[in-house]
């Protein structure tokens, strides 16, 4: 894995008590997507968009990747930090990019080409989901699933017809039952890779429209 | 994307939004013909040429080209890369109710009590 980790030396810090700080989980993300990058390239994708941008090292990430005249890159957050952190992180590595406050997907028909989701998958009690803060980007309550089963049957509308989505989840999100209600949906699901961080069992899942 | 932000609305009726005390960017874009060609048919033709003519933009066709000249596409990128909305007040045409744009990013999220 050579291609290089976008540059974050532009946040402080105290930043990091506000966002989320890329982790074992975003690096792992960030080599999956490596790994794909033949596939996204001829996949020539129009509209990226990550759902939870936060520091925005994913989006910036792909955008290098893949090259950023390209593509239209649009980032999705519902802490208003995120979404300043995500433009800043854009710009201190000369990527064009997008941002949006809201929740989960603005509503989109079948535009996206590339859908990223790095979810708040830690298992919390409900009542830690839900905030606009830094707690966001982790807290999913039962099974880690709660913010990930709101967004599971968005896909099908917002994606085109040549698309994918990539989602990063720990082993207690129970990977196998996704699997199977994205079936329903219509796509199929593979795991692009693995990886044990501490207690966390990490995977990121790939999912494309069945032919 | 005007596009895009517009067509968050959570409204049935307030799609589009209309624009108002917008502050504009202009942006630095590599002009890239075919990226602009993949994005047309992504693009809500009448609501782009629309927002485009009432900020002072770019005076789009009317109808969206089907065989785009290179100075159609140098203008779609004009408008839909270039510009940027930095600043402005996005008002529902359905409810009254106001999304800002605040430092370029446009936040779409209700307060609890207009859930």
């Amino acid at each position: 894995m050579s291609h290089p980790t976008p540059s974050l030396s532009h946040f402080k810090r105290s930043d990091y008590q506000h966002i989320y700080e890329p982790a074992e989980d975003t690096f792992l993300f960030l080599d999956a997507l490596e790994k794909e990058q033949g596939f996204l390239t001829d996949l020539n994708p129009t509209v990226c968009l990550e759902i939870g941008s936060g520091s925005g090292c994913v989006s910036t990430f792909l955008a290098t990747l893949i090259g950023g005249s390209g593509t239209l890159f649009l980032t999705t957050d519902i802490n208003p930090r995120a979404n300043a952190a995500t433009l800043s992180t854009a710009h201190h590595n000369h990527i064009p990019l997008d941002a949006l406050r809201c929740d989960l997907l603005p509503s989109l028909r079948h535009t996206i080409d590339i859908l990223l989701f790095n979810p708040p998958y830690v298992v919390t009690p409900s009542s830690e989901v839900g905030t606009h803060s830094i707690v966001a980007s982790w807290a999913g309550g039962i099974d880690g699933r709660e913010v990930i089963d709101r967004v599971l049957p968005l896909v099908d509308g917002a994606l085109s017809k040549r698309s994918v989505f990539y989602m990063v989840v720990v082993n207690e999100n129970r990977p196998e039952e996704i699997a199977e209600r994205m079936r329903m949906c219509g796509f199929g699901m593979e795991v692009v890779l693995g990886r044990r961080a501490g207690n966390e069992g990490l995977k990121i899942l790939k999912f494309a429209r069945q032919a | 994307m005007l596009q895009c932000h517009a067509k968050s609305c959570p409204q049935g009726q307030s799609y589009p939004l209309a624009i108002r005390n917008a502050e504009l960017e202009q942006l630095d874009a590599e002009f890239n013909a075919d990226f602009v060609t993949r994005l047309m048919p992504k693009l809500d033709w009448a609501v782009l040429r629309k927002t485009a003519f009432e900020l002072g933009v770019a005076e789009l066709p009317a109808e969206i080209p089907t065989e785009p000249t290179q100075a159609d596409l140098q203008l779609i990128h004009k408008v839909a890369l270039e510009t940027r909305i930095k600043e402005a007040d996005m008002v529902c045409n359905g409810c009254g109710h106001v999304y800002p744009i605040k430092d370029g990013v446009p936040n779409m999220l209700l307060q609890d009590h207009e859930i």
